[in-house]
């Protein structure tokens, strides 16, 4: 029987899921994903983290007891950098060694150190380590790799042509178009005759629960939504120069470029941030954010937090008054709206 | 050009005089209020940790009193202190002041970045001139290291409750007089002196507390409600695993601890969080564990709110205390910490320990510890 590999599904799941599926499915593993996040395992993650933690930490010790008792390895990469010079978090950084030490009865950790910075040839090296794990060859780890770096290209270009997360994830493994899922996959809809750049972490924005469901409700308000996966990496790089000193971690790096970009050639009619109760690094990222909005008056500007106890109806409420909001700014534009 | 720079510790004595000796002008920053602290809350963002609050409160209070020059420190990450400068750059210039900041970033990230802002600060002194009087504020910062080292030793033997912390202002004040390098020296012999004539027990039986966690939080006194004098009042000695003065000095602090051990702080840490994660994280594990092997009684662990790093040390904590059999209380400090629940808790801290002690005392575990500074 084939050894079970549980991937929680938060955190960095919206980012490499499909790569680390396909690698450990080529390597014979059976990949068990968690369940979609639930009242439930949110409080199990309440209660079993470190009660400083943040919100997105707590859930994916959630995750990870959601998968115990079904798998026989948890994979629970230490992640340290991957694009460039960004480093993650430190509480990625740290990751391992929290729910190591904060779960009780867990399976094996397969807890290989991810750091791209120490050279081109770091991530086969990385993948190698993994293979140990399932006693695969050369030869098939070699295949595995290669076709995992192509799943991760698809995957990527699947966001760039402006699918979320989920949406992505899905399509790659259906072997769809992006065209397919606007089409077919979204559900009834209303033209939408806005457009707002939603910024924040994959694991915050994409998590139907933990956003609840903000994409979903900004849609059913005629909102399209362009997130900062789903510009090129190009197109961000260009903000470096604006930025004094850049951020030290890789998504919130990302998502004040994006905020900058946006800021500086418009293209929405709103900015929204997403934050989680207790982030660290976005409590830089916010203010920052919320500076650069006061400079450029002309595009609204929201934050809105997420925690544990974010109810339905008052995001809603908020999102909707927005909305509203960014309508009456566009018709008291000289020319009667329309994208800025 | 009129210079302040971060209050934290007794550090603005030496950063005083080495402002004043390259020509400038100096606007001392004040020790952290409770005004300190409104002003950075009102402007800060609401999670930023409590040391970037009170830095840009002390920012606010010094730029009021006319300084038109912030010198700070930067970082390399991944904690957030790395960023601080930057932002409450950007949040002082939102708020309409002028003037200039300059941030002294580790020299390996740029060699001519750190000697370009040296070149500026040293005005116009020569660099043979800059390196002297760097010597000397450093000379400076060890007496006032060594001063409060000898603090920590006395204050819970004192006779009269309080006596050794008013000897203590009043050798910082001759240290504070101290101008050259021979009137350091002299000070320093002097103030170590009167620290060591306070009316004392020496033979009391005291406690051994081990402090370990954020630097500013560890190292201000403003930003910890005190803590330190809490202890040592309640008859602890307390023994600080950061100094200003850095690695160097610690090593020889804890001398004992390399040498019979033979590891060095981050090994120790090692098989509990192998990755260095910024900040002190990884410090707070490693020194708790070598405090542990040194026959402390406990571990006190300071750490702002919503401070990334500590958080994953504290996590990490239940085990270390559980495999070393080490007590340790951590603090989580913010802006609403108020002094009763600290010394609440640590009250309660010291009885757990003291009971310990008696407890291990009769199964014979106890060993007695030489403190360093009776040695």
């Amino acid at each position: 029987m084939a050894v079970k590999v549980g991937i929680p599904r938060t955190l960095s799941y919206y980012t490499y899921h499909p790569m680390w599926k396909t690698f450990l499915e080529e390597l014979g593993a059976e990949v068990v994903v968690s369940n979609w996040t639930t009242r439930e395992i949110l409080d199990q993650g309440v209660k079993e983290a470190v009660s400083e933690a943040c919100v997105p930490i707590k859930l994916f010790h959630g995750h990870v007891m959601d998968l115990l008792g079904k798998v026989d390895l948890l994979f629970i990469p230490r992640l340290v950098s991957t694009r460039g010079r960004k480093v993650f978090c430190p509480k990625f950084l740290g990751l391992p060694d929290m729910v190591r030490y904060s779960i009780e009865n867990l399976p094996p950790l397969i807890d290989v150190r991810v750091d791209l910075r120490n050279g081109r040839r770091e991530l086969w090296r990385v993948c190698c380590r993994v293979a140990e794990y399932f006693g695969g060859g050369f030869l098939r780890t070699l295949r595995a790799y290669l076709k995992s770096l192509k799943a991760l290209a698809r995957f990527e270009r699947l966001l760039r042509s402006g699918l979320t997360a989920p949406e992505a994830i899905k399509a790659w493994g259906r072997g769809m178009d992006a065209s397919d899922v606007i089409s077919t996959g979204r559900g009834k809809q209303c033209k939408p005759d806005l457009r707002f750049a939603v910024l924040g972490y994959p694991y915050e924005i994409y998590d139907p629960f933990v956003s609840v469901d903000l994409v979903g409700k900004l849609r059913e308000l005629g909102v399209e939504v362009v997130t900062s996966e789903m510009l090129a990496p190009e197109v961000l790089r260009r903000q470096s120069a604006r930025l004094g000193k850049e951020l030290f971690w890789m998504y919130s790096d990302e998502a004040l470029k994006a905020a900058y970009h946006f800021f500086e050639y418009g293209g929405v009619d709103g900015i929204i941030h997403v934050t989680a109760f207790g982030c660290g690094p976005d409590s830089m990222v916010d203010k920052m954010m919320e500076l650069e909005a006061k400079r450029c008056r002309q595009i609204p500007f929201m934050s809105l937090m997420i925690d544990e106890h974010t109810g339905d109806a008052g995001v809603r409420t908020r999102l909707e008054a927005f909305v509203d909001m960014v309508r009456r700014h566009e018709r008291s534009l000289p020319g009667g709206g329309g994208p800025n | 050009m009129k210079i302040s720079f971060p209050h934290m510790g007794t550090s603005p004595i030496a950063f005083k005089m080495l402002v004043r000796d390259l020509g400038h002008e100096v606007v001392v920053p004040p020790r952290p209020s409770t005004r300190t602290l409104s002003l950075g809350t009102e402007y800060a963002p609401e999670f930023a940790c409590l040391p970037l609050k009170i830095l840009l409160g002390t920012y606010l209070e010094v730029l009021e009193q006319g300084a038109d020059t912030i010198v700070t420190t930067g970082g390399v990450g991944p904690c957030r202190a790395g960023l601080y400068a930057e932002l409450q750059k950007k949040i002082l210039e939102d708020l309409g002041y002028e003037f200039k900041m300059v941030v002294l970033e580790p020299p390996r990230w740029g060699y001519l970045d750190f000697l370009r802002k040296l070149r500026f600060l040293k005005g116009d002194r020569s660099w043979s001139e800059l390196w002297r009087v760097i010597k000397k504020a450093w000379s400076k910062v060890k007496a006032l290291d060594d001063t409060e080292k000898a603090l920590h030793w006395v204050r819970p033997r004192e006779l009269e409750q309080g006596s050794s912390t008013r000897t203590y202002q009043r050798a910082l004040k001759l240290l504070d007089d101290a101008c050259t390098e021979e009137e350091i020296k002299q000070a320093r012999l002097e103030a170590l002196r009167m620290m060591k004539s306070v009316p004392m027990d020496p033979d009391r039986e005291v406690l051994k507390v081990g402090i370990v966690g954020e630097i500013y939080v560890v190292l201000e006194p403003a930003s910890n409600l005190d803590l330190e004098r809490m202890l040592g009042e309640m008859g602890v000695e307390v023994n600080r695993s950061i100094f200003l003065t850095g690695w160097t000095r610690d090593n020889a602090v804890l001398d004992s601890a390399r040498v019979k051990h033979g590891v060095t702080v981050k090994k120790a840490a090692a098989p509990y969080m192998p990755e260095m994660i910024g900040g002190h994280g990884q410090d707070s594990v490693g020194h708790t564990i070598l405090y542990a092997q040194d026959g402390f009684d406990g571990v006190v662990q300071l750490a702002p709110f919503t401070c990334i790093p500590e958080i994953v040390a504290r996590s990490l904590m239940p085990q270390v205390s559980r495999d070393y059999d080490i007590p340790v209380l951590t603090f989580f400090l913010d802006e609403q910490t108020g002094e009763a629940g600290v010394r609440t808790r640590l009250e309660a801290f010291v009885d757990l320990l003291w009971r310990r002690r008696r407890k291990r005392a009769g199964a014979g575990l106890y060993k007695p510890v030489a403190s360093p500074a009776a040695r």
